[in-house]
């Protein structure tokens, strides 16, 4: 492990910011810490860095206890929240600050901010300010600016926050190739579960403090432990009275279950294709029907829970009031702090993903 | 091309700061006048008979005036005063600001509220409890004795030029401080994070990342602690009694104007010409540094 964080607790005043936080990230990784605004992970970031000191527990970088290091000297690049550039100087003056207050030499300094210009792209705006920057730029250059005393671990706080929906898809790709050609170790912070599964080999979601779930994207999307988790990825509705759906019989009356659009397949029932899922499917009204730009999203009430579907716009048209046939192929059962996954036992020795 | 565009941005949003409609109707020119009129008769008016009166008699009576022995004396110790509570005042106005922005600690708000006292005590009541305290009855006098005593000095901190710069200090003392607060405040810690993350010390934070953005306010509050600091009278009338040793030009021109003769008089408002000199040069230097400090924002 490069990076630990071993039972590490942080109180601000009443609030736990975290609560036995522990966690080990490999060299090489790029990690998201990822939840709901509040959740902590800005300030277990900054106690990585230094910049915030835990109460309790141990930060270690490369098998080293670093809880006395000052912020400065742990060999870490940091992009700041909205960045942080230095508004006084240029973009050059900025990259070369980190060496210039190494008492680098002038030679090395103007070969490497070279270097660093050119690798994020920005040749020939040395010498503007940071308040002539459009906000990609601004980020590149904050990028550079951490990467210039060639830091072993570079943490990152919301580096996508402060740039428009449409630039930020470009730059997201960007930084991930940027990273990956560096080859640092990488962990952000981010509140976006889309930012945080196309950019993050790993994820680590953080609620209230507490550390919910380590693991690849994958693995977090396809078996949530707790029903935090379950709720927070993907778009989910919660069904608060889930009974009597075939192929659920295991499921006690009056359980909470999590049910994803991607678990419900909706069909006429002259359809030739699910013809033979028809005794383990149920049937529903559609009450909803909204446009979301590359398919459309069915509400349907069945057997008086709603449902959301999403449905191909290449499937034939359907209408509000229109009754279908609903199939789920499983659900998240949630008990206490648990998601378990269960399977429509009608559909065993069906080949589901054929279909 | 860019640079063009920056340059026009800044052109409009200049002119859009001048902008304004002029007055028009009856309503408007009437508060304006009245406005006008008050500014007249409170402030030019009895400026401008102070410096009427004081050439009344002549420039030479003037010339005498503003060269007497006492008048030199009292310039003499104003401009110490000023220099060394100016000195001070932006040194500890620093530390405090920079304390109350920039860190989180225990009692934080206390000292904020501490800063402030000079604001409400009235100054004659701060220079009362300088006497107090130093005075020879005070409690603090046996240890000025001690120290001079060891140190074969003869500082007396009452009745005396270091009394009246402590006084000085005193009532001066929040006019950077209150300035660079709310500057530092806005400004936030982020930039000194980044560069303590890369590595810079404490001196070097404050003088590449901090110090540029609060020159303004700083050379402001400098502006304004100075024109408190030679206009004041009340704190340093309690802690100074000595004509032509301890007093100031405020003191002197009250001095003046008290013996009651035609031509005291006429020397008071020569020596207090010499004050509103001072305080036009602030004004400007004042409307410089407001200037350029906008300007740069």
């Amino acid at each position: 492990m490069y990076v630990e964080m071993k039972h590490i607790n942080k109180n601000f005043g009443d609030f736990e910011a975290a609560k036995d936080i522990d966690f080990g990230i490999e060299q090489g990784k790029l990690v998201a810490l990822l939840g709901p605004s509040g959740s902590g992970k800005t300030t277990i970031l900054r106690m990585i860095a230094g910049l915030e000191t835990q109460d309790s527990g141990d930060v270690v970088i490369e098998g080293e206890v670093v809880n006395d290091i000052p912020a400065g000297k742990r060999g870490i690049g940091f992009v700041f929240q909205n960045y942080a550039l230095f508004r006084y100087m240029t973009v050059w003056e900025n990259i070369a600050f980190g060496l210039r207050v190494k008492k680098t030499s002038k030679k090395e300094i103007n070969k490497r901010v070279k270097e660093l210009v050119q690798l994020v792209g920005l040749e020939g705006m040395e010498k503007r300010y940071p308040d002539q920057l459009s906000g990609g730029q601004r980020q590149r250059v904050a990028f550079a600016r951490a990467l210039a005393p060639s830091p072993q671990l570079l943490l990152l706080d919301e580096p996508f926050a402060a740039i428009d929906a449409k630039v930020r898809k470009e730059l997201r790709d960007w930084l991930k190739k940027m990273i990956a050609k560096v080859g640092i170790t990488s962990i952000f912070v981010t509140h976006d579960q889309d930012e945080a599964v196309e950019v993050a080999d790993e994820i680590i979601i953080i609620n209230e403090g507490k550390l919910e779930q380590m693991g690849t994207p994958v693995e977090i999307y396809k078996r949530p432990k707790t029903s935090f988790v379950s709720q927070f990825i993907g778009t989910s509705s919660v069904i608060d009275s889930f009974a009597g759906f075939k192929g659920f019989d295991e499921i006690k009356e009056n359980s909470q279950v999590i049910i994803r659009p991607e678990f419900v397949e909706v069909f006429k029932s002259d359809n030739e294709k699910f013809k033979s899922l028809l005794p383990a499917s149920e049937e529903g009204v559609i009450t909803e029907i909204s446009f979301r730009g590359s398919y459309l999203e069915l509400t349907l009430e069945v057997n008086g829970v709603s449902i959301t579907a999403n449905r191909s716009l290449e499937r034939r048209s359907v209408e509000i009031g229109e009754r279908m046939h609903v199939l789920l192929y499983r659900v998240y059962l949630l008990e206490e702090d648990d998601a378990r996954l269960y399977k429509n036992s009608l559909l065993k020795g069906v080949d589901v993903e054929a279909l | 091309m860019k640079k063009e565009i920056v340059v026009k941005e800044k052109a409009s949003n200049q002119k859009e700061g001048k902008r304004g409609t002029k007055p028009h109707g009856l309503v408007p020119c009437l508060l304006l006048g009245v406005g006008v009129l008050f500014f007249l008769i409170m402030l030019v008016f009895p400026l401008a008979e102070v410096i009427y009166r004081s050439l009344k008699e002549g420039l030479e009576v003037y010339g005498a005036a503003i060269m007497a022995e006492n008048t030199l004396s009292a310039l003499k110790v104003t401009l110490i005063a000023t220099i060394i509570a100016v000195l001070v005042n932006t040194f500890f106005g620093l530390c405090a600001s920079w304390c109350l922005t920039k860190f989180d600690f225990r009692g934080k708000n206390i000292l904020s509220t501490l800063i402030d006292i000079p604001f409400s005590v009235s100054p004659v009541i701060a220079g009362l409890a300088y006497l107090m305290v130093f005075g020879r009855m005070g409690w603090a006098t046996p240890y000025v004795e001690k120290i001079n005593e060891f140190l074969g000095t003869d500082i007396a901190l009452v009745f005396s030029v270091p009394g009246v710069v402590l006084a000085t200090i005193f009532v001066t003392f929040p006019f950077v401080s209150r300035e660079l607060i709310p500057v530092m405040q806005a400004q936030g810690t982020a930039e000194e994070e980044a560069a303590v993350m890369l590595g810079a010390k404490g001196s070097t934070v404050f003088r590449k990342v901090t110090f540029p953005h609060i020159k303004w306010a700083l050379l402001y509050g400098i502006i304004l602690c100075a024109a408190r600091a030679f206009g004041e009278f009340g704190a340093v009338y309690a802690v100074s009694k000595a004509r032509g040793k301890t007093f100031t030009l405020p003191l002197e021109v009250d001095a003046l104007y008290m013996a009651g003769s035609a031509e005291s008089i006429t020397q008071a408002f020569a020596v207090s010409s010499l004050l509103v000199l001072l305080s036009i040069i602030i004004l400007v230097l004042k409307q410089i540094v407001e200037y350029r400090g906008k300007r740069e924002l």
